[in-house]
């Protein structure tokens, strides 16, 4: 093999021929991935879409049952915890050491506080048994802007149930996923491994949350805001 | 990322995060208008407009040198879509009207 | 009539075969070539599996009544033999063997972009598998390959938890090798090494990862789907909630259907390669060829409804479907033309390689043209779930893919083993590989059209079907006999064959330009490409009088 008698940056792998090169390659090799996660989300969405314009009312009715507000809480914590992962990555670049782990750790936090947001909503559930399976009951539940006493079909609330189970866990499985991510750069920021030449595990890192975030954006009015008005 | 101008990205920040922050109020709200069949149309467009922010000034997509990130999401909407679409080709045109099994 | 470059090197050179040894070096490494060597030896043993489920399948065919096995077991087989075939054997087989050999040092690269996440696509690959196997070994799985609801989710008995989880692991083994082919071509290409000059086999892989990131993923979740409803009770396929068993087949499909282009694309690359050498010509038409596998990818995302006609979609969507099923033929048909037109007046030389490469062309022919005859909506109605759609997809994926992966192996054999195979056995492998296959799945198109359905076990209601069963059998016994042939004679060549030059065939292309086998960082120095593809003019003016023949 040849030999590079110029020193490199010890983050530059062996089989890239520029930092510029390598960087490229992490950042769009983080978009594909992220277009494979919006396929795999986009089954769910799919289903959903198909079975929320064949029970609409049934749909409605379960949606009405779910918390709103915490749920449009949980969008905002999101939010801010994509602005800190903005701020976390520009920290990096311009080496604002303080402001990069600040940021890392809030978002964090925010992670967490979405995550215990949604345990909350989890055990609601659980206790209205509206979690399907054997112990499923949604009996003389009112079909939202229909005439008095058309009740929802309990059996198609069920399939409502299944997918905003499927789909806020499948979430909430990736925002752990997102933890544990950031986690490490925590760690990693810690250690000062991070530059403004070099954070570019920073960045896709940030790229992952960021998709998390959006595919709450849709979640939210999707699931909890069916027929709302009154 | 450019660095020329460490002002101007953190303000560009704070400014889409509070668009972020006000379309999920709007989100909210406006469900609680009956606008009939727009109100699903109206949440997704918010919905679509609070992602592009994301996507484009988060994300970094907008100051991208290449075309090639922005084909990659264009794609992958464009394939999510026609997953979307040709399925609702056959559950819109099975039953007139449509339901399944009651 | 051997190669004049050939050279005898009486010292021998450092390649990525002898560098380091011991297992660990093997298992631990990151160098593309090996992981590529890794991926055949695991899916030569998934090949040897799924045809032993085969060959017990054709085994009770021999007899109209069920005397072999029994109708569970039989339902195992069939179910077994595709889910082992279609996602631990075909769908890897060219790109994660050729694909992970061949494409950093087709465009001039030391790797691929990723390689930690190539070893990682091996071992999720690996996890699959053990999962799988196990799978079969407790017990075994009898939905099908297609999974279908709600038999899949309520009522088999069989492992269809364990089976769904093996190939959701093994999707992102797929996932990730086409996420590490798009990203290193689109940027470790050497200096040169234009969209344009670059080979048709990388346009193919190109093509490929597009559909496994793209499709890969819904058929993933589609299987979690139903793995929670069996499991959890989460329902939302159950029948008596509502479900429609038929979301369960688009979501499947939408996958299904383009992992048929994951399985032929490649193979249709190596088949663009031979030819190319093998008539010493340039391709005919090489933007259209390069042009035709993306729009493969694009057009077979349009489709997967054809596999539901008679499944209860409506009317309107059948018609959409069976237009746009016509659509995707286009592109294929423009290869084979093009394929046609570079063997028109070139220098054609019958290596073995060459025979499967014109078995291909042939097979895959007939393979398409019968699709075409399912794609329309009347002829589906008589043939679907009967022997004409196994003979069908057989023609293309056996007839097809696998001759090109055959193909490509002999090709690149010298390649990555150093060694150069006996073409006189090679040749015949070749010739009874075609001949065990017409005979085994010609009759089937036969059978199909007379009304012999698929997945049944006894056909002793229609005994007149014994003669064509009988057939169909004694081949595949010929057609196993020339699988046998390559693996037998690779293997000995490892150790006996003739020391292989570094470019046995006078080939074009990067590869051809490193040594035999290949060091671990492909190229000395980076390649600068200043010449275009399939150079075979440039290349054979000063070798006027060799034929590029090896024995």
């Amino acid at each position: 093999m040849a030999a590079h008698a110029e020193s490199h940056n010890p983050a530059l792998l062996h089989h890239f021929a520029t930092e510029e090169q390598q960087r490229n390659s992490a950042s769009f090799g983080m978009w594909i991935f992220l277009a494979t996660e919006v396929m795999f989300f986009g089954g769910l969405f799919c289903a959903y879409l198909i079975y929320r314009r064949l029970y609409f009312g049934d749909f409605a009715a379960a949606s009405k049952s779910i918390d709103a507000l915490l749920g449009g809480t949980n969008t905002a914590v999101l939010i801010c915890s994509s602005l800190t992962v903005v701020l976390a990555v520009w920290a990096a670049a311009t080496a604002r050491r303080t402001l990069l782990l600040s940021s890392l750790v809030v978002t964090m936090l925010l992670g967490c506080v979405f995550l215990g947001i949604k345990a909350k909503e989890y055990k609601d559930k659980f206790d209205e048994h509206h979690v399907p399976g054997a112990t499923f009951s949604f009996e003389h539940e009112q079909v939202p802007n229909a005439p008095e006493g058309v009740y929802a079909n309990p059996r198609h609330a069920e399939i409502f149930f299944a997918l905003y189970f499927i789909m806020t866990g499948l979430h909430a499985l990736h925002m752990i996923i997102g933890l544990g991510i950031f986690a490490w750069l925590l760690i990693m920021a810690w250690r000062g491994r991070f530059t403004p030449e070099y954070h570019t595990p920073i960045e896709i890192g940030g790229l992952y949350w960021h998709f998390v975030d959006i595919v709450w954006i849709y979640l939210f009015p999707l699931l909890y805001l069916i027929d709302r008005h009154a | 990322m450019s660095d020329h101008a460490k002002s101007s990205p953190l303000k560009m920040y704070f400014t889409i995060w509070g668009a972020l922050l006000v379309g999920t109020f709007l989100t909210y709200e406006a469900a609680k208008v009956d606008l009939g069949v727009f109100n699903a149309a109206v949440a997704l467009i918010i919905a679509t407009t609070k992602a592009l922010l994301v996507a484009l000034f988060f994300m970094h997509l907008k100051g991208a040198g290449e075309k090639l990130l922005k084909l990659v999401v264009v794609s992958t909407i464009f394939f999510l879509i026609l997953l979307l679409g040709l399925s609702m080709v056959d559950y819109s045109t099975r039953y007139f009207p449509g339901h399944l099994w009651s | 009539m051997s190669m004049a470059t050939a050279t005898v090197q009486p010292v021998e050179r450092e390649d990525y075969l002898n560098k380091h040894y011991g297992v660990g070096s093997w298992l631990l490494t990151t160098d593309h070539k090996r992981i590529a060597l890794l991926y055949l030896i695991s899916i030569t043993f998934f090949f040897f599996v799924g045809g032993f489920f085969a060959l017990l399948m054709r085994l009770e065919l021999l007899t109209p009544a069920g005397d072999l096995v029994q109708a569970d077991t039989y339902n195992k087989l069939f179910s077994m033999h595709g889910m082992v075939m279609v996602f631990f054997f075909l769908i890897p087989s060219i790109p994660a063997v050729l694909g992970n050999f061949l494409v950093p040092m087709m465009i001039g690269a030391k790797d691929l972009a990723f390689p930690k996440i190539n070893l990682l696509s091996w071992y999720l690959y690996i996890i699959g598998g053990v999962m799988m196997t196990h799978c079969i070994l407790t017990g075994g799985v009898d939905t099908g390959w297609t999974f279908y609801t709600p038999f899949s989710t309520a009522f088999s008995n069989s492992k269809v938890i364990e089976a769904g989880l093996a190939i959701f692991i093994n999707g992102f083994s797929s996932i990730l090798t086409g996420l590490n082919f798009v990203v290193t071509i689109h940027r470790m290409r050497a200096p040169g090494m234009t969209w344009s000059r670059l080979p048709l086999f990388i346009w193919a892989h190109y093509a490929t990862s597009i559909i496994q990131i793209l499709g890969t993923p819904v058929v993933a979740i589609t299987l979690v789907l139903v793995v929670a409803e069996r499991a959890l009770h989460l329902g939302i396929f159950d029948p008596k909630l509502g479900g429609d068993p038929l979301l369960f087949q688009h979501l499947f499909w939408f996958y299904s259907h383009p992992a048929v282009y994951i399985m032929i694309l490649p193979s249709m690359g190596v088949v663009t390669e031979v030819i190319a050498c093998f008539s010493r010509k340039r391709i005919f038409g090489y933007h259209f060829v390069a042009m035709s596998s993306v729009a493969i990818a694009v057009f077979g995302f349009l489709v997967w409804a054809h596999h539901m006609f008679v499944a209860g979609i409506s009317v309107y969507a059948a018609l959409v479907f069976s237009l746009l099923s016509y659509s995707v033929a286009v592109p294929s048909a423009v290869k084979v033309f093009n394929w046609t037109a570079t063997l028109y007046k070139g220098s054609i030389h019958y290596d073995a390689p060459m025979l499967y490469a014109f078995g291909f062309l042939g097979l895959f022919t007939i393979g398409g043209l019968t699709g075409l005859f399912l794609a329309a909506l009347g002829v589906d109605v008589h043939v679907t779930d009967t022997y004409f759609v196994i003979a069908h997809f057989h023609y293309i994926m056996v007839g097809g893919a696998l001759m090109g992966y055959l193909g490509g192996l002999h090709f690149w054999w010298p390649k990555i083993s150093g060694r150069l195979y006996p073409e006189g056995w090679a040749r015949l492998a070749a010739l009874i590989v075609f001949i065990g296959f017409n005979l085994t799945f010609f009759p089937q198109f036969v059978l199909g059209y007379l009304g012999m359905p698929r997945r049944y076990y006894d056909y002793s209601h229609m005994p007149e079907f014994q003669v064509l069963n009988v057939l169909s059998t004694a081949g595949s016994t010929i057609l196993g006999i020339g699988y046998l042939l390559p693996m037998i004679y690779f293997l000995w060549s490892m150790r006996y064959g003739k020391p292989a030059p570094d470019n046995p065939w006078n080939a074009a292309g990067l590869e051809w330009q490193t040594q035999s086998p290949p060091t671990t960082f492909n190229f000395v120095e980076e390649p600068v490409v200043t010449w275009e593809a399939y150079n075979y003019d440039e290349i054979d003016a000063g070798h006027k009088q060799e034929a590029p023949v090896v024995g």
